[in-house]
């Protein structure tokens, strides 16, 4: 279950994974609030809790969550940009019984790293904050998001994992939803690129067997195949947005005909088990012919329902990644249009939440 | 590596399952479901004691063959520490 704590970031990259509309201050939850909805999930059968945001060091009470997800029995893992995390904290964090970290970077340049994430001198920050990750001991996994502009410097990221003495990285070319869809064609690597990466991270995992586990997302885009999205809607995750809304994935909103119910009003066995909006793209049963007939059905589960509402229109569609889509078409115009001459000349930075 | 010291290191742990009535090792991003080798391995892990004497003691509990039992959890382990669940040190 990923805990969407608050929208505030001090940072404001423009592939962030928020929905344009940012929920603001004051409809975020109170601190026992959610501590009800982590001993709820617990019941429910959640093992892993994703403290995420925004920046959820943005939250005054991020101890406190801890604390009360450590007590509802979820290994809990803290997904940061670092902004905001002190040695204090941290400190304080590590008693709490806070699993693992996971760290993000914008690139390894600070240049660049503070061009992508839109904050200066946010680089620097984040690398001390990692040197005080490391000297308590906390397991770290560096989740990188590679794109056009980053994605040259692949080697560099995976020296940069292996310095902060990271057990796992990700390497998570950018999924386009959210803000990124806005700025596609700044972010969409070259095919090139995809093809190079692909190939050092074969290389890379070999040799650092046993030291640093890499997994790699690729880019939807030069895909045959679509992701198996949440591996499968309504199947194993939901996500909790800051004002309590349960979904079924962090970009569920973007359908428009779904109403969603909010944690603090309904039980959430009763959302997870009968809500329309989790039952919408259950199993198989609303697939199209394509996807009903297909061998990779129970593989893919017909790939992201988000996506084929951006692309196709149609939510309910095969995901136009899929070779087998009849909307296959679109997004190789988008990649051929995106990579041609009009790309767009600097990024849309995500705005912040309003301050009410 | 049989002579190294294996163990669970920060970050992961078992935890039993109740819904599911299995017991899960939990580890960064991962979720691992323990059949019951597994997790008989898993509890032996005590960092204090060899991957040789672990085998041997499993062997002696359930009546298997000491040579076969080595195997089995050389295998289990070494899979385990690729992915960094599993840490080894010198005895
Ligand atoms: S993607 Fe960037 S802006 Fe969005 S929450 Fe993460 S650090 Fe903040
Ligand atoms: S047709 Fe549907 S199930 Fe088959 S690969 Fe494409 S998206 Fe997956």
């Amino acid at each position: 279950m990923l805990a969407e704590l608050t929208h505030r970031c001090p940072l404001s990259c423009p592939y962030c994974s928020n929905p344009q509309e940012l929920t603001t201050i004051s409809a975020e939850l109170e601190t026992d609030q959610w501590a009800d909805i982590f001993r709820q999930a617990a019941e429910l059968g959640v093992l892993q809790l994703h403290l995420s945001g925004g920046e959820p060091a943005s939250r005054r009470d991020l101890v406190d969550l801890v604390i009360a997800a450590r007590e509802a029995g979820l290994y809990t893992n803290l997904i940061t940009s670092g902004i905001g995390l002190t040695p204090k904290r941290l400190e304080a964090l590590n008693d709490a019984g806070l699993d693992h970290i996971q760290l993000s970077v914008q690139g390894v340049a600070p240049q660049l790293a503070d061009w992508v994430g839109g904050y200066k001198g946010g680089f620097e920050r984040k690398m001390h904050v990692a040197e005080h990750i490391a000297r308590l001991g906390f397991p770290l996994t560096l989740n990188a998001v590679m794109h056009r502009h980053n994605l040259d410097d692949l080697p560099a990221t995976i020296e940069l994992a292996l310095k902060l003495g990271a057990r796992r990285m990700e390497v998570a070319c950018v999924q386009f939803q959210g803000w990124a869809l806005e700025n596609r064609s700044m972010l969409q690597p070259t095919r090139e690129q995809v093809d190079a990466a692909k190939a050092l991270v074969a290389h890379a995992r070999k040799e650092h067997r046993g030291t640093l586990v890499i997994d790699f997302v690729p880019p939807d885009y030069y895909a045959d195949f679509p992701k198996a999205c949440m591996g499968g809607w309504g199947s194993t995750g939901l996500n909790i947005a800051p004002d309590g809304k349960v979904l079924p994935c962090h970009a569920a909103e973007t359908i428009p005909h779904l109403t969603f119910q909010h944690a603090q009003d309904v039980p959430l066995a009763e959302i997870w088990y009968d809500d329309p909006a989790f039952q919408a793209y259950r199993g198989t049963d609303w697939m199209p012919d394509l996807c009903q007939s297909c061998d990779r059905r129970d593989v893919d589960f017909g790939g992201c329902r988000c996506q084929a509402m951006a692309i196709a229109a149609d939510a309910g569609a095969t995901d136009p990644v899929c070779r087998k889509s009849p909307h296959r078409g679109l997004v190789d115009a988008l990649l051929e249009a995106e990579l041609g001459a009009q790309a767009q000349q600097d990024f849309i930075y995500r705005k912040p939440p309003a301050s009410v | 590596m049989s002579n190294a010291i294996p163990y669970l290191p920060r970050g992961v742990r078992t935890h039993y399952d109740r819904i599911r009535g299995r017991n899960v090792l939990l580890g960064p991003e991962r979720a691992l479901m323990l059949d019951e080798i597994g997790h008989a391995i898993i509890a032996e892990l005590d960092g204090k004691r060899t991957e040789t004497q672990i085998a041997a003691d499993l062997a002696t509990r359930y009546g298997a063959p000491v040579e076969a039992v080595s195997v089995d959890v050389a295998e289990f382990l070494t899979d385990l520490a690729d992915k960094r669940l599993v840490e080894r040190r010198d005895p």
